[in-house]
C-alpha cells in the first residue's frame, strides 16, 4: 500500500473514531481531570467557584478518618468473599449446565434472570424475603423447626454484610457461569473422552485437566468481577443507606461529596478509590500475565 | 488381551438409526479394520465399543465379560483419536504417565514405565516438551504411547494417521503393524485409507449405512466381495462397473453392454438376473481395437511414474480406468480395445449381490462390434 | 514390549447392575442439582410476583400461590410519579442505547478494520475507562452538568451514561466486526469505495444481530443504573425507575409498603426478562465476545 493511501487510511480511522473520542473526552477524561484538580482544593459543592489550592491536605484528611478505613475494609471483605463464592458457585453451575442432562437449556435461560434484574429491584426482593417478621425465609425456617423466632437478617449488624454478599452472589453468579461455560466449551471433547477412557477418576479429571485448561477463562472472569465489586455502590446503599456496617469506599466518597457537600475532600476520597481499583487491577493483570508466561515456558 | 463381541448392537441419535443390529465377533489378538463411506457409522461403532456413548440396543462383551453397562474407564481399552487429544498443558512425560498416577505405583515405577514406552516409540528425547512443541508425527507417537502404557486389553484407533502427510503415514503404518506383531493386543482401527486397511488388517469390516456389508480378510474382500458395494470400496482405483442387459438362454445369460461388450455367462448357484459387470483396473489390458472384449476411445493418460492410469471411454455414460505398469503406446483420442480374463469378471444382480459365474465368450466381442458397427466412433 | 518391573494392578469390574445403579444415582443427583439451581435463580422473582398480588393480611401469610389481586398494580397505574419515572427510564435508556450504538459502530469500524499504529493504545484506553469506578468522575461530572444547565434533567443522565455504555459498545462491536471475513470488503476496496460506503453498504446490513445483542446489553446497563440517577436528579418527577423504587418507603418500618414495591419491581423487570429470554443466545454471545477475547 502506498504511503499516501496509508496516510488517508489513518486519517479516516481518526475521523471514524472522532465522535467516540469526543464523547470520552467530555464524559470521562475531563470530569476525571476536574476530580483530580478539586482534590487539591478546599472547594464546597454549594459554591464550587470559590476555593484555594491546599495541596495534599484532603488526602491526609481522608486517610486520617476512621470511617474511611471501615469503608475500605468493608469493600475488600465484600470483594474477596463474594467473588470467591461466585467463582466456586459459577464453576459448579457451569459444569452442571455443560453435562448432557434434561433441563439444561432451561437452566441456561433461567440463569440470565438474576443478571437482568436491576440491582435495586433484586435488593428489594431479597429484603422482603429476608424480612424478620414476614419474610418467607424466616417462615420456612420456623416451620421446619430450625429457629423459633425470626432472625433480623437485614437489621442485625453482624449479619448485614453477609446479606449484602449473599444478594451480590445471587445477582452476579450468572456472569461467572457464562464466562466459565464459554471456557468449558473451548476444551475439546476428545480430551475429556481420552481421560475417561484412560480410567482417570472424575475428581482428577476435574482437578488436573478441566481446571488448568479453564484458568484463563476464570482469570478474566475474576478480573472483571473484582473490579466491579470494588466500586460497588447501589446494593449496599439501597439495603442500608449509610450504615457503617456495609459502607463501601464508593458510598463513603459520595457521602463526603454530596451529603456533606465537601467537594475537595470528596474528590480526594474518590481519587483514593481510583488508586485502590487501579492497584488491584495491575496486581491481578500481573498475576495473569505471569501465569501465562509460566504456561508458555518449555 | 481380549476378544470383543457385539450382539445385535444398535444406536440411534434422537430416533435416527446410525448403527443397526451389528453382530461381530473379534478374536483375541486380531487386527480389525473398519472401513466405509463417510458418515456410515465407523466412529460411532468404535465409540460404542469404548463405552463413550451408550448403546440403544444390543450387547457388548470384552474378554467374555458383558460390558454393555460398564463405563469406558473400566473396560480396559485404550483409544487413539484422530486429533490425538493430548493434554495441552502437560509435558509429554506426564501425558504418557498420567493414567498411571492414580494407580498407586509410586513415582519411580511410573517414570520407568514412561521411559520404556517413550523409548519404544522413539519419543524419549521429547519427554520434557509440551504437545504444541511437537510435530504431527511426534504427537501421534505420544498419543499411541499414552495408550500403550496402560497395557489395555483392546486398542481402538479412530483414523489415527489421517492428519499426517503421506510419507509419515506410511512410516507410522509400518510402526503400528510392528507394534501389533510385538504386543499382540487386539486392535480395532478405523480408516479411510485403502493401503492402511489392506496392509494392517487381519480382517476388514465394511460398513454401509450402519450395517455390516461384509467381514473378511483383505484378500477375501478383494477377490470375493459379497456385493457391488464392497467390490467398489476395496481396491484403488475402484472397480470399473457398467450396467448390462441380460437375456436368458436356457441356464445361461447373454449379456450386452457399452463398448460392444457381449458375453455369455453361466451363473452358478443364485439364479437372479445379472445387472452389472465389474472389472478391476489392474485386470484390464489395452489391446488393438477389435481384438479385445470391448472397445473404446483412449481419453486420458495419467503418468505416476511407477504406474499409469488410462481412461477409456466406452460410451457417453461409461469410462473405465486401466492400470498399466508402463505408458501405453497408443496416443490419446485413438480407438483401443480392452481385454481381461474370465475369472477377473464380476457379475452383480439388481440388488448389488455378487453372482458366481462361469463366463465365456463365444465370439470375440470386438469382432461382434465390428460386424454390428457398435461401439463409438473415434 | 518387555514387562516392566512393576505390574499394573489388575482391573476389577463390578457387576453390570451396580454400574447401572451408579449411573442412575448420578443422573438423579444431576436432576436434583438442576432443580435446586432453578429454584435458586427463579424463586425470588416468582415470590415478588406472588407477593405483589396479595393484599393486607394475606401478604404476610406465606402461601406459595399468587392471589391474583391486582390492587397494587392499579395503584401503580394511577401513580403519576411512578408512571413518569417509567417514561423517564425508557427515554433515557433508549436514547443512551441509540447514541452509544452510533458512536460505537463508527469507532468499531476504525478499530476493527483500519490498520493504524495507535489502535492498540486506543483499545487499551477504552478498556481502562470502562473499568474505572463511576464515583471518581462524580465531582467533575457534577460541575459539567451544572455548567451545561442539565442538573435535575433526565437528559443529564443520557450524557453521563455514555461513560459506561460507549466503551462497552465500542469494545464489543470491535470484536464482532473482526469476526467478519475481510474478503467481504476487498472487492469494494478494489473498486475504490470509501470507508463510509463500506461501513454503511456492506458491513451494517450484516451486523443486525450484533447490533441487537450489543444494544440490549447497553439498554440493560442504562436501565439499571443507580449512582448517577440518584445523584444528578433531585425531584421525584424526574427520577428513573431504579431510584424511584430504591427510595420507596413507609413512614415506619412496620408500614413498609412491600406489596407495592414488589408490584413496581415486577413491572420494571418484566420487559427486561422477556427481552433476555427472547435474545438469550445473542446476549450470551455479546457478553462472552466482550470478555473472552479481551
Ligand atoms: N452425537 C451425535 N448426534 C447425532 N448424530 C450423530 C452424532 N454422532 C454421529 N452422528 C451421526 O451418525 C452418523 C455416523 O457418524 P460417524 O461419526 O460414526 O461416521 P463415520 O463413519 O465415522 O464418518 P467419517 O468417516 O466421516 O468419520 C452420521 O450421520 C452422523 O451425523
Ligand atoms: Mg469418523
Amino acid at each position: 500500500m502506498s504511503v499516501k493511501l496509508a496516510r488517508a487510511d489513518r486519517r479516516a480511522a481518526w475521523m471514524f473514531m472522532a465522535p467516540m473520542l469526543v464523547a470520552m473526552l467530555v464524559v470521562a477524561v475531563w470530569p476525571l481531570a476536574r476530580t483530580f484538580y478539586f482534590s487539591f482544593t478546599d472547594a464546597y459543592l454549594d459554591d464550587p467557584t470559590n476555593y484555594s489550592l491546599i495541596g495534599f491536605e484532603n488526602y491526609l484528611e481522608v486517610i486520617g478518618d476512621r470511617t474511611w478505613w471501615i469503608a475500605v475494609r468493608n469493600t475488600l471483605l465484600f470483594t474477596v468473599v463474594s467473588v470467591a463464592i461466585e467463582t466456586v458457585l459459577g464453576l459448579g453451575i457451569a459444569l452442571l449446565i455443560n453435562q448432557a442432562i434434561p433441563g439444561r437449556g432451561l437452566v441456561r435461560a433461567a440463569i440470565l434472570v438474576p443478571w437482568a434484574i436491576p440491582v435495586v429491584v433484586a435488593t428489594k426482593m431479597w429484603e422482603w424475603m429476608l424480612n424478620d417478621q414476614f419474610g418467607v425465609l424466616n417462615q420456612v425456617l420456623i416451620s421446619m423447626g430450625l429457629i423459633d423466632h425470626g432472625i433480623a437478617w437485614t437489621a442485625n449488624g453482624s449479619l448485614i454484610m453477609g446479606v449484602v454478599i449473599f444478594i451480590d452472589v445471587w445477582m452476579t453468579t450468572p456472569f461467572m457461569v457464562l464466562l466459565i461455560l464459554a471456557g468449558l466449551q473451548m476444551i475439546p471433547g476428545e480430551i475429556m473422552e481420552a481421560a475417561e477412557v484412560d480410567g482417570i477418576p472424575a475428581w482428577k479429571r476435574f482437578w488436573s485437566i478441566v481446571l488448568p485448561l479453564l484458568k484463563p477463562a476464570i482469570g478474566v472472569a475474576v478480573l472483571f468481577r473484582v473490579l466491579d465489586a470494588l466500586r460497588m455502590f447501589d446494593l449496599a446503599y439501597v439495603l442500608a443507606a449509610s450504615s457503617e456496617q456495609v459502607m463501601t469506599a464508593s458510598i463513603y466518597a459520595r457521602n463526603r461529596l454530596i451529603s456533606f457537600q465537601e467537594l475537595g475532600i470528596g474528590s480526594a476520597a474518590s481519587t483514593w478509590v481510583f488508586l485502590l481499583v487501579a492497584f488491584v487491577a495491575i496486581l491481578i493483570i500481573g498475576v495473569l500475565r505471569l501465569d501465562r508466561a509460566a504456561g508458555e515456558a518449555p | 488381551m481380549a476378544s470383543v463381541e457385539l450382539k445385535s448392537v444398535s444406536k440411534s441419535y434422537g430416533g435416527n438409526p446410525v448403527i443397526r443390529g451389528v453382530d461381530l465377533a473379534i478374536r483375541d489378538g486380531e487386527f480389525i479394520v473398519f472401513v466405509g463411506p463417510s458418515g456410515c457409522g465407523k466412529s460411532t461403532l468404535l465409540r460404542l465399543i469404548a463405552g463413550l456413548v451408550p448403546v440403544t440396543d444390543g450387547e457388548i462383551s470384552i474378554g467374555g465379560e458383558p460390558v454393555t453397562d460398564v463405563p469406558a474407564s473400566k473396560r480396559g481399552i485404550a483409544f487413539v483419536f484422530q486429533s490425538y487429544a493430548l493434554y495441552p498443558h502437560m509435558t509429554v512425560a506426564r501425558n504418557i504417565g498420567f493414567a498411571l498416577e492414580t494407580l498407586g505405583l509410586g513415582r519411580d515405577a511410573v517414570r520407568n514405565k514412561v521411559a520404556e514406552v517413550a523409548k519404544l516409540l522413539k519419543v524419549d528425547h521429547l519427554l520434557a516438551r509440551r504437545p504444541r512443541e511437537l510435530s504431527g508425527g511426534q504427537r501421534q507417537r505420544v498419543a499411541i504411547g499414552r495408550a500403550l502404557v496402560r497395557k489395555p486389553e483392546v486398542f481402538l484407533f479412530d483414523e489415527p494417521l489421517s492428519n499426517l502427510d503421506s510419507d509419515l503415514r506410511m512410516e507410522m503404518r509400518i510402526e503400528i503393524a510392528r507394534l501389533h506383531d510385538d504386543i499382540g493386543t487386539t486392535m480395532i482401527y478405523v480408516t479411510h485409507d485403502q493401503a492402511e486397511a489392506m496392509t494392517l488388517a487381519d480382517r476388514i469390516v465394511v460398513l454401509n449405512h450402519g450395517v455390516i456389508e461384509q467381514v473378511g480378510s483383505p484378500q477375501e474382500l478383494y477377490h470375493t466381495p459379497k456385493s457391488r458395494f464392497v467390490a467398489g470400496f476395496v481396491g484403488s482405483p475402484r472397480m470399473n462397473f457398467s450396467t448390462v442387459a441380460a437375456t436368458g438362454i436356457g441356464a445361461d445369460w447373454l449379456l450386452s453392454g457399452p463398448g460392444g461388450l457381449r458375453l455369455e455367462s453361466h451363473v452358478t448357484g443364485n439364479r437372479s438376473t445379472p445387472a452389472t459387470v465389474g472389472v478391476r483396473p489392474e485386470a484390464l489390458s489395452i489391446v488393438a481395437p477389435g481384438s479385445g472384449r470391448l472397445d473404446g476411445v483412449l481419453e486420458r493418460i495419467e503418468d505416476l511414474g511407477h504406474e499409469h492410469f488410462a481412461y477409456v471411454r466406452l460410451d457417453a455414460d461409461n469410462s473405465w480406468v486401466v492400470r498399466l505398469p508402463a505408458r501405453p503406446r497408443e496416443d490419446r483420442d485413438t480407438k483401443v480395445g480392452l481385454s481381461f480374463r474370465d475369472e477377473d469378471l464380476f457379475l452383480f444382480d439388481e440388488s448389488g449381490a455378487r453372482l458366481d459365474h462361469a463366463a465365456s465368450h463365444e465370439r470375440s466381442a470386438a469382432a461382434l462390434a465390428q460386424t454390428s458397427g457398435g461401439g463409438i466412433a473415434a | 514390549m518387555t514387562d516392566a518391573a512393576v505390574a499394573l494392578p489388575a482391573r476389577r469390574r463390578r457387576s453390570s447392575a451396580s454400574y447401572r445403579l451408579e449411573r442412575r444415582i448420578k443422573k438423579g443427583f444431576l436432576v436434583v442439582a438442576v432443580g435446586l439451581v432453578l429454584i435458586y435463580t427463579l424463586f425470588p422473582y416468582y415470590w415478588a410476583i406472588v407477593s405483589s398480588t396479595k393484599q393486607g393480611a394475606a401478604l404476610y401469610r406465606n402461601t406459595f400461590l399468587p392471589a391474583f389481586d391486582l390492587t397494587y398494580y392499579k395503584a401503580l397505574y394511577e401513580n403519576r410519579i411512578f408512571l413518569g419515572s417509567l417514561v423517564n427510564s425508557a427515554f433515557v435508556a433508549s436514547s443512551t442505547t441509540a447514541l452509544s450504538l452510533i458512536l460505537g459502530i463508527s469507532a468499531a469500524y476504525a478499530l476493527g478494520r483500519i490498520d493504524f499504529p495507535q489502535r492498540r493504545g486506543v483499545l487499551m484506553t477504552i478498556l481502562m475507562i470502562s473499568i474505572f469506578p463511576q464515583v471518581v468522575v462524580l465531582s467533575g461530572m457534577f460541575e459539567l452538568i451544572n455548567w451545561l444547565g442539565l442538573y435535575n434533567r433526565p437528559s443529564a443522565l443520557i450524557l453521563t451514561y455514555l461513560l459506561a455504555t460507549v466503551p462497552f459498545t465500542t469494545w464489543i462491536l470491535t470484536t464482532f466486526i473482526r469476526e467478519f471475513p475481510r474478503e467481504l470488503e476487498e472487492a469494494a476496496i478494489i473498486d475504490g469505495c470509501s470507508h463510509f460506503r463500506i461501513l454503511t453498504k456492506i458491513l451494517l446490513p450484516l451486523m443486525g444481530p450484533s447490533l441487537a445483542s450489543t444494544g440490549i446489553l447497553a439498554f440493560i446497563l442504562a436501565w439499571n443504573e443507580f449512582l448517577f440517577a440518584l445523584t444528578f436528579i433531585l425531584t421525584d418527577e424526574n427520577r428513573t425507575v431504579p431510584v424511584a423504587i430504591g427510595l420507596m418507603g413507609g413512614s415506619s418500618r412496620y408500614e413498609y409498603p412491600f406489596g407495592q414495591i414488589m408490584a413496581a419491581s415486577v413491572t420494571v423487570t418484566l420487559p427486561l426478562i422477556i427481552l433476555v429470554l427472547i435474545f438469550q443466545r445473542r446476549i450470551v454471545a455479546g457478553l462472552t465476545a466482550g470478555a473472552v477475547k479481551g
